[in-house]
């Protein structure tokens, strides 16, 4: 055998691209088009060892319609429920969104990088969303909400193309009520919109807080990505204090399929949780 | 003739017609041989049988969209450049089922594909292609995630190399320093002479392959020829590429002009990935059957140049030629340095040979260089 090149010795053949069996314990509509999905591995073993950190993502699949790339939104504190918020976009999507409780679906995972909840302990936190880019976030959030004084001012800037498009709604008081200043505000009202018209980077200019000491972590459309991180440095808030959660076509999650390459980075394994200080020569540039 | 059994790093010499005994060797102790077989009006890989199916007597000619065989001034057996064909078709298929999943009463089954994987001996393999498998080693087994298809087939692979004794018009080995020398990876490493075949011991499973062959110590005069041989191989690599501060060059570069230029030509019809060696992205098609009770994954060979590569629900990342060829030569050249730790280029030719309008990389590296001043 010509072993010069094998860097590693020789491993169990486990395939990483094999889905484990999960079952629906409840699917609960969350905004026009979205609801959020419970999972629960079929396997004791699995459900006992599967452990995530807020930020990272699992592959979900169907047989016949293939799989997608959904980053976790429920708590990391209770691992045993793994809750999925997804949008009606493509083939794959629109086949799990036809699912009810107590049917099964393919989970491998979790993936990817992390929010720096770790790293930003005792820094302010802006959190920024744009849409569906709070599903992400909301693992941030109810991490921060069980230990809340291990932050200081903590802001949820969100927003949605119309009021109906807001997710979690029903949860803001909560997380008012647990020390989260949240600014909300739609791209288009309506007329029983009493809230803020306007794009989310505009939110900026609705909070007073230290930006020496803050650190900023976004998900949304990349368009208001890059404003937000405009607002951010225009507040003097270091680059590498920004961490923004970046999406590109995803096949395989491990590295091997090639799609998800931005640059050096694989969305799937350095990302998607990403600092801007490392992709800033990449990020923004037309078609990348 | 053979006295002791031949050390592992040692060139022993062997007469032409004894390769033949060394596939009977190899086919005995269960490899399956490929190697390279005129099919098509190319030099193609396929399973072969013995020396009879070797191109001997054929070259070929190789330009920017040009590639024909001819007879060969002598009748050696490895006249020929790296034809369309490369390695990775073995170990890393370009069609290869996952697993499948049948449905019943609520539950699923999944079944992981069980076939015992082929174990290939690789006749003929160039310095360059040993370079591609060494690559392609890195990406698919190298890191946290293994890719056990890949593993399976690789870790049985025997290497026969042969180095170069002619280079082609498209070749740019020698600056990318992958060969025409084998160095590594191989093991056995074949150069021919117009008499003998020298041979380099590179294992012990190559040495063992040798076992009962007859050979003979090489001589001092043999390794002389040989490797005037491949120093002349070297010296006819038709083209060249500028390394220096290459990744640096690309990055500063993302928005020059040339990318629009090279995009008039482009036809972004993925022959160049195709024939890469070590280009490796894949996507997965799923099948069933029409209740939806059965159902397979099956991986396949995808390219950077498709237009669904980089579609995401609300778009396509990279929508235009421009930004398609930019992310397959920046890539190759530069980010995956990044990503892996080597270049993603071999200088093995194909993708200028292949390239139905003529492309060369090198050429594209050159013009980047001019317009961005370096």
């Amino acid at each position: 055998m010509s072993t010069a090149f094998l860097t590693s010795e020789v491993r169990k053949p486990i395939d990483p691209m094999l889905p484990h069996l999960a079952t629906i314990q409840d699917v609960k509509p969350t905004a026009v088009g979205i609801s959020m999905f419970s999972l629960v591995f079929a396997d004791p073993e699995e459900r006992a060892n599967y452990r995530f950190q807020a930020g990272q993502f699992n592959m979900l699949y169907l047989p016949g319609a293939g799989e997608v790339a959904i980053s976790l939104s429920s708590d990391p504190g209770q691992p045993e429920v793994l809750g999925h918020t997804i949008r009606d976009a493509g083939s794959v999507t629109r086949a799990i969104g036809r699912l009810k409780a107590g049917d099964v679906i393919g989970v491998r995972g979790p993936y990817g990088s992390a929010w720096p909840l770790n790293k930003t302990r005792g820094s302010n936190l802006v959190i920024v969303a744009g849409g569906i880019g709070l599903a992400p976030l909301r693992p941030v959030i109810l991490s921060i909400l069980r230990q809340r004084s291990a932050y200081g001012q903590v802001v949820l800037l969100y927003g949605a193309r119309t009021p109906a498009d807001l997710l979690y709604t029903d949860e803001f008081d909560q997380w008012r009520q647990g020390g989260i200043d949240v600014q909300v505000t739609v791209d288009l009202g309506e007329e029983s919109w009493r809230g803020l018209v306007g794009v989310v980077p505009q939110l900026f200019y609705r909070i007073r807080i230290d930006h020496k000491k803050t650190a900023v972590m976004a998900c949304g459309p990349e368009i208001m990505m890059r404003f937000v991180i405009y607002e951010a440095l225009a507040r003097r808030i270091p680059k590498d204090r920004i961490y923004i959660s970046m999406e590109r076509n995803m096949k395989c999650a491990v590295g091997f399929c090639g799609h998800c390459q931005f640059g050096p980075t694989f969305i799937c394994k350095q990302g998607p949780v990403l600092n801007f200080a490392a992709i800033e020569p990449f990020f923004g540039k037309e078609d990348f | 003739m053979s006295a002791s059994l031949p050390r592992v790093s040692a060139s022993v010499a062997m007469p032409k017609g004894s390769l033949q005994q060394v596939f009977d060797n190899l086919r005995a102790a269960g490899y399956t041989l490929v190697g390279p077989t005129v099919r098509d009006s190319a030099i193609v890989l396929d399973e072969i049988d013995g020396l009879d199916d070797l191109p001997q007597g054929w070259t070929d000619e190789q330009q920017p969209a040009h590639y024909r065989l001819k007879k060969a001034p002598d009748n050696q057996y490895f006249s020929y450049g790296v034809g369309p064909h490369s390695w990775k078709q073995f170990l890393h298929p370009s069609r290869l089922r996952l697993f499948s999943v049948e449905k019943n009463n609520g539950s699923w089954t999944i079944r992981p594909s069980q076939e015992p994987p082929p174990r290939y001996a690789f006749i003929g393999v160039r310095a360059c292609d040993v370079a591609a498998i060494g690559i392609q080693d890195r990406v698919l087994i190298g890191s946290e995630f293994r890719d056990p298809h890949y593993a399976a087939r690789r870790e049985q692979v025997f290497v026969l190399a042969v180095n170069c004794s002619h280079s082609g018009a498209t070749c740019f080995c020698a600056s990318m320093k992958t060969g025409p020398k084998v160095t590594g990876g191989f093991d056995l490493a074949l150069t021919e002479l117009p008499d003998i075949f020298l041979v380099e011991i590179g294992s012990e499973a190559g040495a063992e392959v040798l076992g009962d062959v007859p050979w003979e110590a090489a001589t001092a005069f043999d390794l002389g020829r040989a490797s005037r041989v491949i120093q002349r191989a070297e010296r006819q690599d038709g083209r060249h590429m500028l390394t220096d501060d290459l990744p640096d060059v690309l990055y500063e570069n993302l928005e020059s002009p040339q990318w629009d230029e090279v995009a008039t030509r482009c036809l972004s019809c993925a022959n160049c990935t195709l024939v890469c060696p070590t280009c490796f992205c894949t996507t997965v098609e799923d099948v069933s059957n029409l209740r939806a009770t059965s159902a397979e994954r099956i991986r396949v060979a995808d390219s950077c140049f498709n237009r669904d590569f980089s579609h995401v629900h609300g778009g396509n990342s990279r929508p235009t030629i421009r930004s398609r060829y930019r992310q397959w030569l920046t890539h190759k050249l530069a980010s995956w340095i990044d990503q892996f730790g080597t270049s993603g280029c071999v200088g093995c030719g194909r993708c200028i040979t292949w390239c139905p309008v003529g492309i060369e990389i090198t050429e594209e590296v050159n013009a980047i260089r001019a317009k961005g001043g370096k």
